[in-house]
């Protein structure tokens, strides 16, 4: 089907016709050294060439896997490039991987080489080496440090480059159908799996994306996500190959605000956790300066709360809020040039997607997932609802199956999951539809709006259908509460972990005159939990004012003394809750939340490390409160 | 903690090599006080050398007397083998010798990229008149010396602060900027002044091993003044240990650990 339009290309075929047609082109750009340095199509077709003549003669042949660790870096494509050119199969790993997941995923795929970075990355495929037989060779970029490593299955990508310059070899004869990516889902489960994609998917996709983004050769796009997230390779990598745009690389994530300043993209991939940390900074900044400038960004923001509230955008800014605030801070973000910015990853808050909508910044929502593409859906140009997803994208199908979880139907959606006939199978059904593994509705318009993951939803012990996730955004649609995990399926109510946010709990707390010394210390505070059951009460107000949401009110909430984190497990990379590993971690507090106990012991919900020492004024114990709750609901845990 | 075991068991990119800069019997008087007393070391080509000892054991002296901040009324110091004479500061760096302070002495209203094009001031040749018309010379010697910063920059991995005006930086920062200043001179010895006074853990792993690469990646001697037992014991190849104004030990890590002497006045006995 897609070979129909595409004939036998490959990513490496695509990209030597890029080399030979756009001279003089810009394809990749670093910034380092204080100097943003380039490489047109036909530099990063040569390289690429001699990297793939260097993997040649180490034994690599069409077919092998070959893992890639590092941050975005022209090199890093290049490397992939060269796999592709000698048929390989390129797996981007996520560079903060640990040692052990590490080595289960390079045992998984039988990776024959390996491309480290930099010495703290080598480090850590040296540490599981042992464990994976089938490595033979891992390259590394940057030499720092390097010098004492004496192991002969080391070489630096400059030898490679040296060896291959000197002995040329053609690409490897391979289709359209070959293999080219593995990617690895993002681990919300417990395991992540990893999604085979041929040539002819990736670039069903690419060709899928351009025509809806609008995407071409004169457009920029900053790499600075993890290049193991599907999305961001296939946004950089794939989607330069595949349309001609640039891929420009920062110097470091320390730069990255500076450095995209200077980029000034056109296109941009961006997640919620991105937009928060762009948001905040703002804000700061706006609050330092003051002025008309904070006055007119105050209003933008609590224009945005409202409009997200009620899910509703309405007109653009006015000629003074464009003149004296709009246009000075897109110029400094580095987003004046900015067409489109795409969100994806997570469902964004909609007063966030607004505000930034509000500054004149074209973002919108895409929807996908590792199986099908990151592009099953996106927010269309000039309606953008803030609620939705938007609708399917052209060339997709999708459908809401009977169990009411989302299916699509397209090219360009995986070839299976590697090494896992009986998941690979379960996956699709007999015509072609794919499961998404997300619960979903399609409204009238075909605009698509997410509930949950499939696995975590549930129902109440009477039977009304519990999707965690809706509860949840409403709870942290308060600026006082970062994350808030909520827990029902079997039980009577539900009940709720809620993650104060410290930061702005603290400023909270400075203007109360109450004192504390730390997250734990402000979590455990009487006061802070005032603050937190007044807003839990309004949540069930609203909630309560659906009457098929009425059961769903919070009974009950702890307030946790540690944050979660990515470092701890308890969020996945991509800062989505990792809902089995929470409930395991907090499984003493899950139970108290159910049985009644006015507190609970601390044990491990305490820091390990030690830090928070308890005396015997303040017993290591968690407090419980219940909620205020509307209506005649059963309250029996509560009682 | 890999990276610094490993720098000193395998061989290095600059073998530790003769004496590069040696002291023979100096001796330092402020008035009446003895600062130092007739005390002798040497200091080895591309080594790591470590100058330890108790509060006022005269080891800031030290280091001034090889920066030429202090003359010393009595003894010698060699450089290269030539004998030199009234070491003024001025001198000192031209003969490649840097070093950083103990209270930072950074300019701190520049950024820190201007910091450290400050440190290549040394190999500036232009006169005021070509810089002021960027005339060929005036222009080679900017790019230069940029190119030399930006190196240095991205050793350092500071690339975020670059442009960042100094006296808005913490203080673990600002004496890393310090030594960035330092190596912009390209100093054949680098004296250290407590580098990692004031730091916390974290910011004097960092440091040790920015010290560490420096000596391995460009070959710089290295005198340091440090007050960290642990710290010196593992980043030095060899230590001289001071106490009131005199030498009381001298040589390896181990040999220094196991000293009875030094275990005596610094190490056991509780102050």
């Amino acid at each position: 089907m897609t070979g129909t339009h595409v004939g036998g290309a490959t990513l490496w075929s695509l990209l030597a016709n890029n080399a030979a047609q756009r001279t003089g082109e810009q394809a990749l750009l670093l910034k380092r050294r204080g100097i943003w340095r380039s490489w047109d199509w036909k530099g990063w077709h040569d390289e690429a060439s001699a990297i793939a003549a260097a993997m040649t003669a180490r034994g690599l042949s069409a077919g092998t896997h070959v893992a890639f660790l590092g941050e975005n870096k022209p090199r890093l494509f290049t490397a992939i490039a060269a796999t592709h050119c000698i048929g390989g199969v390129a797996v981007p790993l996520y560079p903060d991987a640990s040692a052990a997941e590490l080595g289960e995923q390079l045992r998984q795929v039988e990776a024959s080489m390996v491309f480290a970075e930099n010495q703290e990355q080598v480090d850590k495929v040296l540490e599981v080496l042992p464990d994976c037989p089938s490595v033979k060779t891992v390259v590394f970029d940057d030499e720092r440090g390097m010098r004492h490593y004496q192991q002969s299955d080391l070489a630096s990508y400059d030898t490679l480059l040296e060896q291959g310059r000197n002995n040329a070899s053609g690409a490897a004869p391979i289709g359209g159908d070959a293999p080219a990516f593995v990617f690895y889902t993002s681990r919300t489960g417990e395991v992540a799996k990893a999604a085979v994609y041929s040539h002819a998917a990736v670039i069903a996709q690419t060709q899928r994306a351009a025509t809806a983004q609008g995407l071409g050769p004169s457009d920029r796009t900053l790499a600075y996500l993890p290049p193991g997230w599907s999305c961001q390779m296939m946004m950089s990598y794939a989607q330069a190959i595949g349309s001609g745009l640039s891929i420009w690389c920062p110097e470091s994530s320390d730069t990255l605000l500076e450095d995209m300043r200077e980029a000034a993209p056109t296109t941009l991939l961006v997640t919620p956790r991105v937009l928060d940390a762009i948001m905040s900074q703002v804000t700061t900044r706006m609050e330092e300066s003051g002025g008309i400038g904070l006055s007119l960004f105050r209003r933008l923001r609590s224009e945005a709360e409202r409009e997200g509230a009620a899910a509703k955008a309405s007109s653009g800014p006015g000629m003074m809020t464009e003149m004296m605030l709009n246009r000075p801070l897109r110029d400094t973000l580095g987003m004046s040039q900015l067409r489109m910015a795409f969100c994806a990853g997570d469902m964004l808050d909609p007063a966030m997607l607004l505000s930034f909508r509000k500054l004149g910044i074209n973002l919108k929502q895409l929807y996908g997932t590792t199986e099908t593409g990151y592009l099953l859906a996106m927010q269309a140009d000039g309606e953008v609802q803030p609620d939705t997803v938007g609708r399917a994208v052209a060339g997709i199908e999708l459908k809401v199956t009977d169990s009411g979880e989302l299916a699509a139907r397209a090219d360009g959606f995986m070839e299976g999951y590697l090494g896992d006939e009986a998941a690979t199978a379960a996956a699709r059904d007999a015509d072609g539809w794919l499961l998404t593994g997300d619960v979903g509705e399609i409204g009238s318009d075909g605009s698509v709006r997410l509930i949950d993951r499939t696995d975590s939803i549930g129902r109440l012990s009477d039977g009304t259908l519990f999707a965690p996730r809706g509860v949840e955004s409403r709870i942290t649609t308060s600026p006082y509460v970062r994350e808030a995990v909520t827990f029902g399926d079997g039980q009577d109510g539900v009940c709720a972990l809620i993650d104060i946010d410290t930061l702005s709990v603290g400023r909270w707390a400075d203007s109360q005159e109450i004192a504390y010394s730390g997250h734990a210390d402000l979590a455990s505070q009487n006061a802070v939990y005032g603050l937190i059951a007044e807003w839990v009460a309004e949540v069930n107000k609203n909630l309560a004012a659906d009457p098929t949401h009425s059961n769903l009110q919070v009974r009950r909430f702890v307030l946790l003394p540690q944050e979660l984190s990515v470092e701890d497990g308890m969020l996945s990379r991509l800062g989505k809750l990792r809902r089995a590993a929470i409930a395991e971690h907090y499984a003493p507090v899950v139970r108290a939340l159910f049985n009644g106990a006015p507190d609970v012991a601390l044990e491990r919900a305490i820091d390990e490390s030690g830090l928070h020492t308890h005396d015997d004024a303040h017993p290591a114990r968690l407090q419980i409160k219940n909620a205020a709750v509307v209506g005649d609901i059963k309250n029996r845990s509560a009682a | 903690m890999n990276v610094i075991s490993e720098t000193h068991f395998s061989e290095r990119a600059f073998p530790i090599a003769g004496p590069v800069l040696e002291l023979e019997n100096i001796s330092l008087r402020f008035g009446g006080v003895h600062a130092l007393t007739d005390i002798s070391f040497n200091v080895l080509e591309h080594e790591v050398r470590a100058i330890i000892g108790p509060n006022g054991a005269g080891k800031s002296s030290m280091l001034n007397v090889i920066g030429g901040l202090y003359t010393p009324q009595e003894g010698r110091i060699r450089f290269d083998s030539e004998l030199l004479s009234g070491m003024t500061p001025g001198r000192a760096a031209k003969l490649g010798i840097g070093r950083t302070f103990q209270n930072i002495a950074l300019f701190k209203r520049m950024t820190v990229l201007e910091n450290i094009m400050a440190g290549r001031k040394l190999f500036n040749h232009a006169t005021f008149l070509e810089v002021a018309l960027q005339l060929p010379r005036a222009r080679r010697e900017e790019i230069e010396d940029r190119e030399k910063a930006e190196e240095i920059i991205e050793t350092l991995e500071i690339q975020h602060i670059r442009k960042t005006q100094v006296s808005r930086l913490p203080y673990g920062l600002q004496k890393r900027v310090e030594l960035g200043r330092a190596l912009a001179a390209e100093p054949k010895i680098l004296l250290l002044d407590e580098p990692m006074a004031g730091m916390n853990v974290e910011e004097k792993q960092d440091m040790c091993r920015f010290i560490i690469d420096v000596n391995d990646h460009y070959g710089t001697t290295i005198v340091l003044i440090e007050h960290d037992m642990g710290v010196v014991m593992d980043i030095s190849d060899r230590v001289v240990v001071l106490d009131y104004g005199k030498k009381i030990g001298d040589g390896t890590p181990d040999d220094v650990r196991s000293n009875q002497n030094v275990i005596d006045a610094y190490l056991g006995v509780a102050h």
